[in-house]
């Protein structure tokens, strides 16, 4: 379905866009639009429901093109199992260097990681990676989620207090460098993000 | 900006008296009449941010009184604006007209007349002209540190404005969105020139962090802004993660790019703080040692730098 929202002003684009994924259970919806506020008002709009967009510059417009639903299920009988030993270090709140698709990037890895056949037995976040366990990050139901089936969560002290975070932990617990180092050298693999 | 274009180069006749006139920022004009007595002259109507035309005509000439209020000064007469649709009934008009005397009479000045068009969006507001002494006159350009910085209304209404428009909006948000709007300044004016601040402006098209960039701009000072101290009605955040954030903002970011600078990422809230305001608070420069004396929030602090605004 493409929704052409071109020459509209802010909120109707964003109203023909809702109105379109309303109609649709599971697939793509593209829209279109013409300004970079309707652009980022959709995007938004979008990323709150829990779709994945991708957007794609064109001659004088944008295309947004947005999916909606096809989160795999695993069948319940291979449920996966919290592995002994991989510690996943996250050292930035994005999956490498541009920003933008960073973020996206890392929301759809942690999505995908509570699928993965085996998980993690922790998650340490270290320097801007704080900012994914404390208030303002959209991931913290996935993090919730995975801590509640044994995934220990950890955020540095030490950077929680450099970004004035310390009192908005949302999701885990703290640890310090001692115990950093400690899961680091005791882990079978560390997987740096 | 379109309007910079067409004003480049054309000369307005000035003189001697015209102590402030379009140059910078400022919010209204100011004429001397003599060594106690200026004027303050200013022009400002809007088109309906909400449906009912009594609320509608308040918030309009809220809006419009705050620039003599920004200045220092004390609105003395005004005039109706209004551009209306012949084929909406006369009930509507009135109400529009009866919302505009109840601000004007509320600030203790006088309707004296008004002009109407016919147009098929309406639009209201008011020209006032206000009295200020000329040594008393508040400009927007901060001229030293040591100063605090307040914010005497939330910021967001343009946010719920368009969820507003999205049909999206909760009561309750509404409700508080327009208790802002048709809020006047004039109270916190008034302690303003008591407590001796020394810059002020009103908050409005351009959101909090453009009006606080025009205050600081080429000047020797730097604004430091808290984020979490800036007062907001509390459901623009979650509006603004939908998307219902009117383009203005947009543009407000990208006129302060490179000039205001965050510290950290602060999320949606960044967006509240650029929404363009209808009838915001006065954003006020206060002397540190005064700073205990004027009871409004607040957000910030002067310091020595070049002409910065940081949010932290």
């Amino acid at each position: 379905m493409v929704v052409d929202a071109r020459g509209y002003p802010c909120p109707k684009p964003v109203l023909m866009t809702k109105e379109a994924l309303e109609k649709v259970e599971e697939g793509v919806v593209e829209v279109l639009v013409d300004n970079e506020a309707s652009k980022e008002n959709v995007k938004r709009f979008v990323q709150r429901q829990g779709c994945d967009v991708e957007v794609r510059e064109e001659k004088g417009y944008f295309r947004l093109i947005i999916t909606k639903g096809y989160t795999c299920e695993l069948p319940a009988a291979s449920s996966p199992e919290v592995g002994k030993g991989k510690v996943i270090l996250f050292l930035s709140d994005s999956m490498g260097e541009e920003r933008e698709l960073g973020t996206m990037l890392l929301r759809a890895f942690l999505s995908t990681l509570k699928e993965a056949s085996s998980l993690p037995s922790k998650l340490l976040f270290v320097n801007r990676g704080v900012f994914l366990t404390t208030e303002g990050s959209k991931v913290i139901d996935v993090l919730k989620e995975l801590e509640e089936r044994g995934v220990e969560i950890y955020s540095c002290g030490t950077c929680l207090e450099y970004f004035g975070l310390k009192d908005k932990l949302l999701v885990g617990k703290i640890t310090n460098m001692y115990d950093t180092v400690e899961n680091l050298l005791q882990s079978d693999s560390v997987v740096r993000i | 900006m379109d309007l910079a274009h067409a004003l480049e180069g054309l000369e307005f006749p000035l003189g001697g008296e015209v102590l402030v006139a379009s140059e910078g920022f400022e919010d209204a004009a100011v004429v001397r009449v003599n060594s106690e007595l200026a004027l303050v002259a200013t022009l400002d109507f809007v088109t309906p941010v909400v449906d009912d035309p009594f609320v509608f005509g308040e918030i309009a000439a809220a809006n419009a009184l705050s620039d003599v209020y920004a200045m220092g000064g004390r609105p003395w007469f005004a005039m109706n604006i209004l551009c209306i649709p012949c084929r909406l009934p006369v009930e509507y008009m009135r109400k529009i007209l009866e919302g505009g005397i109840s601000k004007v009479r509320e600030a203790g000045a006088y309707l004296v007349g008004g002009h109407t068009v016919d147009d098929p969006e309406p639009k209201y507001g008011l020209c006032v002209v206000g009295r200020v002494r000329p040594e008393k006159i508040l400009r927007n350009k901060v001229p030293r540190s040591s100063c605090r910085v307040f914010l005497t209304k939330p910021v967001g209404t343009g946010i719920v404005v368009t969820a507003i428009k999205a049909d999206m909006a909760s009561d309750k948000a509404i409700n508080e969105a327009v208790e802002v709007m048709r809020t006047l300044n004039r109270e916190a004016a008034e302690r303003m020139v008591q407590v001796g601040a020394v810059a002020a402006t009103d908050v409005t098209g351009f959101g909090l962090l453009g009006h606080a960039m025009e205050m600081v701009a080429e000047t020797g000072f730097d604004m430091v802004l808290e984020a979490g101290k800036v007062p907001i009605v509390e459901e623009a955040l979650d509006y603004a993660s939908f998307g219902l954030i009117p383009a203005g903002a947009y543009e407000n970011m990208k006129y302060c790019e490179g000039k205001v600078f965050f510290e950290k990422d602060i999320g949606d809230l960044k967006m509240v703080l650029f929404d363009p305001q209808t009838s915001g608070g006065l954003l006020v420069v206060v002397p540190e040692e005064k700073a205990e004396d004027y009871p409004y929030p607040e957000i910030g602090k002067i310091v020595s730098g070049e002409g910065r605004v940081v949010v932290r």
